[in-house]
């Protein structure tokens, strides 16, 4: 298929999806019969209406669908000069892709070890800090929920948000100075004698990893916090006049009660941290692999941008992988964790 | 008769405020024990040391003479029902009768065989499956009490569980509750503000106000014999009179009220001229022959209630007093606007001292 036709493709999907949603609405209202309330229009006035309207379409078609669909239509077109954009050489292909597997754009015999490498460790470690991350929230979360009196929980609440006042950059360099050589931990390594020399966190990927499982930290906090929060402090009660050990009450009463806001942070942190860009470049060091810097490197290195689209949305699909898996662990629907 | 649970001057206090003071008390092996008294009295709270959610500030809780001191609530044999329920919407109604089963790590299919027999019991055979939110209110409260008693307590704790109940299921309820006491035979110890509720149920009831225990006595005599004046003012329809003790005759003694010198049973021995309430009920006074009886007044209102009709009076200084007749008297009561003349017999008017008059 030529590519001139995917541009037909890109506009016309938003025009079609804006008409299905409005014939959906008005076949709704016409379902109600005669006697419907009367609806957002009659309710507003036209001004408001087409106001609100044109600005969620806008923002829907310019923010979301269109740059996702030309970022999709990018990946699977060849690297060509601009001039001979759209001519006869601009087909699709599925060259980037293959790359990406092989390491080359002609040839399948050998795997691209350090890509796939790149990109199968930076979804395992998002899997282990959003894991983390879980870990270490659950406990604050839960305290802070039903344990801390009101002036306690303000106080905390304050000491969690006051880092994030920091630019995300700032945070990730303050970390590199905390992990360095002469760094504050390797300084009180030393003088407790733990280590006579210092230890290198950097190259040893220490630095990146906290440095991530902190970045996105409050995500998880407050998506936990907020579904302990609703449960009924007589349900803890009602368990442990039964007889329930404090495990058993948080294993299968707290847990279940808050595994909607467990879906909502464990996505969101995971996702995010697949994503994040700063970190990585500053914590990393000589010899880590983390996908996003090479997504990167595709766009200002390279100069190919069909290639690093490619790239970029084999992540963004991993991540809807990931998204979809957690909501089927946790027997959940999309609309419960979006709460 | 051995005890199943004995409170020993048991206090509860939350910072500088009483929640409770000094409750003694001794309950029964088998006993339907009822904690009667107005919001914010105490009773939850005093549940709550009981079941160990609390540590008394001062005082023993005694379980067949063992000390509870230390022992959480997951150790004690009690069980609670909460004011809300607190049923489990995470679990069926089958795994929440089971809970307390399964936390004793009894097996899934022995387990889910008891949640079958209590739901017969509770009168809901095979619905083990449901989810909490499909049950009614009324189905709800007979799982909450299956849960509890799923775990063999020697002491079922209820805590006003039928509050959120409408009037029509409450009255159903009562029966029930009383009914599954019996089959199972333990001791309940249950928390209400509605006097009918603990009349009705209880084989004794301890009236609470701001957190002292006023009288622990069965249903007729806290009615007949009240011990304080805020037991009599609580426990059913009664007519006040407060005024000064003038002298005594015996078991008699005569009060100056605003209606004159009146005539009652000074069962607490009062002197002379300490302050004192004469309690008067509706149904101890009766009409008499015009010019005759001890009080006079004006009818303002009479209602007709079947059995009974209420009528009220005005008498001197304003005083409304409350009368109810019954049989032929009622038939031949006066109007509202006439005058009418009333009497009554001095032993069944009671005198109690003043204080924690007007409490409830
Ligand atoms: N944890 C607590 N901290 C401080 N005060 C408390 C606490 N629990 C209860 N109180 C106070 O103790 C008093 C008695 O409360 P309690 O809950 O026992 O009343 P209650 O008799 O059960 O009332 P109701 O019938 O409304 O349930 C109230 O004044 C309440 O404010
Ligand atoms: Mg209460």
């Amino acid at each position: 298929m030529h590519s001139s036709t995917g541009q037909w493709v890109i506009l016309a999907v938003p025009v079609l999806m804006v008409l299905a949603l409005a014939t959906l609405s008005w076949r709704e209202r016409r379902a109600l019969g005669p006697d419907a309330p009367p609806g957002f229009i009659a309710r507003n006035g036209w001004p408001v209406a087409s106001f609100l309207i044109l600005a969620v379409v806008l923002w829907t078609v310019f923010m979301i669908v269109l740059p996702l669909l030309s970022m999709i239509d990018l990946s699977f077109r060849p690297r060509l000069p601009p001039a001979q954009w759209g001519n006869a050489r601009d087909i699709y292909t599925l060259d980037h892709y293959r790359f990406f597997l092989f390491g080359s754009n002609t040839s399948t015999d050998s795997w691209n070890v350090t890509h796939l490498k790149a990109f199968g460790l930076t979804i395992l470690v998002s899997i282990l800090v959003t894991a983390l991350d879980f870990c270490i929230c659950y406990p604050v979360a839960f305290y802070m929920a039903k344990v801390a009196r009101p002036a306690r929980l303000r106080l905390m609440m304050l000491m969690l948000i006051a880092p994030y006042w920091v630019n995300e950059l700032l945070r990730a360099f303050a970390f590199r100075l905390l992990f360095s050589n002469q760094g504050l931990i390797n300084r009180v390594l030393m003088s407790l004698g733990l280590t006579d020399q210092p230890v290198d966190f950097i190259a040893g990927d220490v630095a990146l990893y906290s440095g991530l499982a902190y970045a996105y930290l409050l995500m998880m906090m407050f998506a936990l916090y907020n579904a302990i929060e609703t449960l009924d402090r007589n349900l803890i009660e009602a368990a442990r006049d039964l007889g329930a050990p404090w495990w058993h009450i948080h294993a299968f009463i707290v847990i279940p009660h808050a595994k909607p806001g467990i879906g909502s942070g464990a996505t969101l942190v995971f996702m995010l941290t697949a994503g994040s860009l700063a970190a990585p470049l500053i914590l990393a060091g000589p010899r880590s692999l983390w996908f996003t810097p090479i997504v990167y490197d595709r766009f200002y290195q390279a100069f190919n941008w069909q290639q690093g689209a490619a790239y970029a949305l084999i992540l963004l699909v991993a991540c809807i992988i990931f998204v979809l898996g957690v909501l089927k662990l946790f027997r959940l629907g999309l609309g419960e964790i979006a709460k | 008769m051995t005890s199943a649970l004995v409170l020993d001057r048991v206090s509860v206090r939350f910072g500088g405020f009483t929640a409770v003071e000094d409750a003694s008390l001794d309950i029964a092996q088998g006993e339907f024990f009822s904690f009667l008294g107005p919001s914010g009295c105490g009773k939850t709270t005093l549940l709550r040391a009981i079941s160990g959610f609390v540590q008394p500030s001062e005082g023993r809780v005694l379980f067949e003479g063992r000390d509870m001191r230390g022992t959480g609530p997951n150790e004690r044999p009690t069980a609670l029902i909460f004011q809300n329920l607190a049923l489990f919407p995470m679990m069926s109604v089958a795994e929440n009768i089971a809970y307390g089963l399964r936390v004793r790590g009894m097996g899934k299919r022995e387990r889910l065989a008891r949640a079958e027999a209590l739901l017969e019991l509770i009168a809901l055979p095979g619905q083990g499956n449901k989810r909490i939110d499909e049950l009614s209110g009324g189905q709800k409260q007979r799982v909450a009490i299956a849960r509890a008693l799923a775990v063999e307590p020697k002491i079922l704790l209820l805590d006003e569980p039928l509050s959120a109940l409408d009037l029509k299921l409450r009255q159903h309820m009562r029966t029930e509750l009383r009914a599954i006491q019996r089959r199972v035979g333990i001791t309940f110890i249950y928390i209400t503000h509605d006097q009918g509720e603990a009349l009705t149920m209880s084989d004794r009831i301890a009236v609470m106000s701001r957190g002292v225990i006023q009288q622990i006595s069965d249903g007729e005599t806290l009615y007949h014999q009240p011990r304080t004046a805020f037991v009599a003012g609580f426990v059913g329809e009664n007519n006040a009179l407060p005024g000064a003790v003038l002298d005594r005759d015996g078991d008699l003694a005569r009060v100056q009220t605003e209606l004159g010198p009146l005539p009652g049973r000074n069962s607490r021995q009062l002197a002379p001229g300490s302050e004192a309430v004469l309690f008067l009920r509706p149904e101890a006074l009766s009409l008499v022959e015009p010019g005759a009886g001890r009080l006079a007044g004006t009818v303002t209102g009479r209602a007709f209630e079947g059995a009974t009709t209420h009528l009220t009076l005005r008498c001197g200084g304003g005083r409304a007093l409350l009368l109810s007749l019954s049989g032929a008297a009622a038939r031949q009561a006066p109007e509202p606007g006439q005058e009418a003349w009333l009497d009554y017999d001095p032993e069944a008017a009671i005198l109690l001292p003043r204080e924690g008059y007007g409490d409830a």
